[in-house]
């Protein structure tokens, strides 16, 4: 049975003027300068290296951490890295506003939780959830608790199959 | 019936009921990968699926043209690990000399009406413009199309843009595009498909479709499509040189769309995107005397024999300005050859202009070079996001406007 909960640290990813950032895209999360690489336990290092102001996050970043970002976020190319080297880095879980097409199939091909928060905008903009923040995901229901407080977001839940696939691990597994 | 033209091509790929919102398994006719993406696609392949062959060799293919040839030795090997798996397979490589996969599936004929052809390109919904479903994808998802020929889709709504107002002589299939992206930006669309209507696109030859569809990446979109002209059928035949091909399939008359958008584009001009969005869209005579250090035509965008002609209509027997470099990246070989065979090489060398060989180009530290940090380039391509084509700033826009722009030396859509 795979874990559909997690519990760890929050990273928003906001700009100027603390909003959150729309229309990331895979250049701005996995440069192409590094499409070279093919090893998922080399990537993380490049993670936000071509974002302002989240150049450091490799750094910053632990094993367990979740992640809320904006609208079409991993808009772009194709590339699985983008969606790998938060594997690597040991993201547990990307919430954002809504994702790139092709960054949504890649995530859920993969077996990487992906959430979609519609009211996230709104949230991180009163402040209601900031970095660091201790925070459980319930994956299979969508609910987002903040621990200190008690607080809860309602997040959508796996789609059907999301759950399939994230359930055998990779669509390669089907 | 009450379909979209993506319902019918879905409904023709699979046994399900095909609604917008239902996940349902689709047949794909082709499935490729590229040196980006490639080498994770066999290195997927291998460890999950061993030696077994792939569903069919005659719809498998590698197509490399980002880094074209190689310029490291981690890219070469890279293309290495396909090529050896591809002779394993039996499955073809349009190799490093070919240009432009997207587009050499065009010109094969291995996308035609009515298919569903998808690779490691995001831009792979160009072929919209033939009337197929294309549909870039990353490499665990291609892994698992190179072995078993289908995939699981999430059925997308459409959304119908009427474009309204009349056709102009005096503007590019590629203001149009930027001015339907500056309106629609990146929401309108996201995740759904998208039809056109209206004469100013239905009015666009098969170079100008493929500029338009191209760029529904950027709107976010799935895959757009236009209908047919008298002109589109003669065309794609001419281009794949076969004798026949499908039937081009069309939205039923009373098809379900998610949203009807109107656009008005009557007060259309020159446009460009500027940085660091493709939908930062501004009129040219807004965005003032820029001063530019590089321009680059070709791309899978504006990289056909078309674009390219435009450009040498406007530079050949002139000089670009002191200071100033261009690059010519002809999308195919078939590209190149017209160009040569046409003189326009000749004239575009003369002209000032670095011409390679074919391929991307630009997008992916591509082989063409990038600029530095303060230059400006003005592209043909279609992304200018932070760092895309180097630390410079990066304007989207026409070739018309990219040619006229490297000969004055800023930013322009007329000669000085």
């Amino acid at each position: 049975m795979k874990e559909y909960t997690f519990s760890g640290r929050t990273w928003v990813i906001t700009g100027k003027n603390n909003e959150i950032i729309p229309d990331i895209d895979t250049d701005q999360i996995f440069h192409n300068a590094y499409l070279h690489i093919t090893e998922i336990e080399k990537m993380g290092q490049y993670t936000f290296d071509n974002l302002e102001g989240w150049k450091d996050f490799s750094t910053k970043a632990k094993p367990g951490d979740i992640m809320i970002a904006g609208s079409n976020f991993g808009s772009g190319s194709s590339r699985q890295q983008a969606v790998d080297c938060f594997r690597a880095l040991g993201v547990k879980v990307i919430i954002a506003v809504s994702f790139g097409a092709i960054y949504k199939r890649n995530a859920i091909n993969s077996g990487f939780p992906i959430l979609m928060f519609a009211d996230a905008e709104r949230i991180i903009s009163e402040k209601k959830i900031k970095n660091l923040d201790k925070v459980k995901i319930d994956l299979s229901t969508g609910k987002l608790t903040k621990v200190e407080s008690g607080e809860t977001f309602s997040l959508m839940p796996f789609s059907k199959v999301q759950k399939d696939i994230y359930d055998s691990g990779s669509l390669l597994n089907i | 019936m009450n379909h979209t033209v993506i319902e019918k091509i879905f409904r023709r790929h699979s046994k399900e009921d095909i609604k917008p919102g239902s996940i349902v398994w689709i047949s794909l006719d082709v499935v490729s990968a590229r040196d980006f993406g490639g080498p994770n696609v066999v290195k997927n392949y291998r460890k999950t699926y061993k030696d077994s062959r792939v569903f069919d060799q005659e719809k498998v293919f590698f197509t490399f043209d980002l880094t074209v040839p190689p310029k490291t030795i981690q890219y070469a090997n890279n293309q290495q690990v396909c090529r050896e798996f591809a002779r394993e397979q039996g499955i073809k490589v349009f190799d490093v000399d070919q240009g432009i996969g997207t587009h050499t599936f065009m010109e094969e004929g291995f996308s035609l009406p009515g298919t569903i052809v998808v690779g490691t390109d995001s831009h792979m919904n160009i072929l919209g413009a033939v009337n197929c479903f294309g549909q870039g994808m990353g490499d665990v998802d291609i892994a698992f199309g190179f072995r078993f020929g289908r995939t699981w889709f999430e059925v997308p709504e459409t959304v119908k843009v009427i474009v309204k107002g009349n056709p102009r002589s005096d503007f590019s299939a590629k203001d149009l595009t930027l001015k339907i992206l500056g309106v629609l930006k990146t929401d309108k669309l996201l995740g759904k498909a998208v039809e056109f209507y209206g004469e100013a696109v239905e009015s666009l030859d098969l170079s100008g479709r493929i500029t338009m569809l191209s760029m529904i990446t950027e709107m976010g979109g799935i895959s757009g499509f236009i209908p047919f002209n008298l002109g589109t059928r003669e065309e794609i035949k001419k281009l794949n040189g076969l004798d026949d091909i499908p039937e081009e399939v069309r939205a039923d008359e009373n098809a379900t769309y998610s949203e009807i958008i109107e656009i008005d584009i009557s007060d259309i001009e020159a446009l460009a995107a500027e940085p660091p969005y493709p939908h930062n869209v501004k009129k040219l005579s807004q965005i003032g005397k820029v001063k530019v250090d590089f321009g680059f035509i070709g791309s899978c965008t504006n990289g056909r024999i078309e674009d390219i002609e435009i450009a040498w209509n406007i530079l050949k027997g002139r000089h670009i300005a002191p200071g100033v470099r261009l690059a010519v990246v002809p999308a195919t070989r078939k590209v190149y050859a017209e160009a040569m065979e046409r003189g326009m090489l000749q004239d575009l060398f003369k002209a000032g202009a670095i011409i390679s060989n074919p391929g991307c180009g630009g997008c992916a530290q591509g082989h063409i070079g990038m600029t530095g940090k303060g230059e400006v380039m003005i592209s043909t391509g279609n992304r200018n996001f932070p760092g895309k084509q180097g630390d410079g700033k990066n304007y989207l826009a026409s070739p018309e406007i990219v040619a006229h722009s490297v000969l004055n030396g800023y930013l322009s859509g007329e000669l000085n």
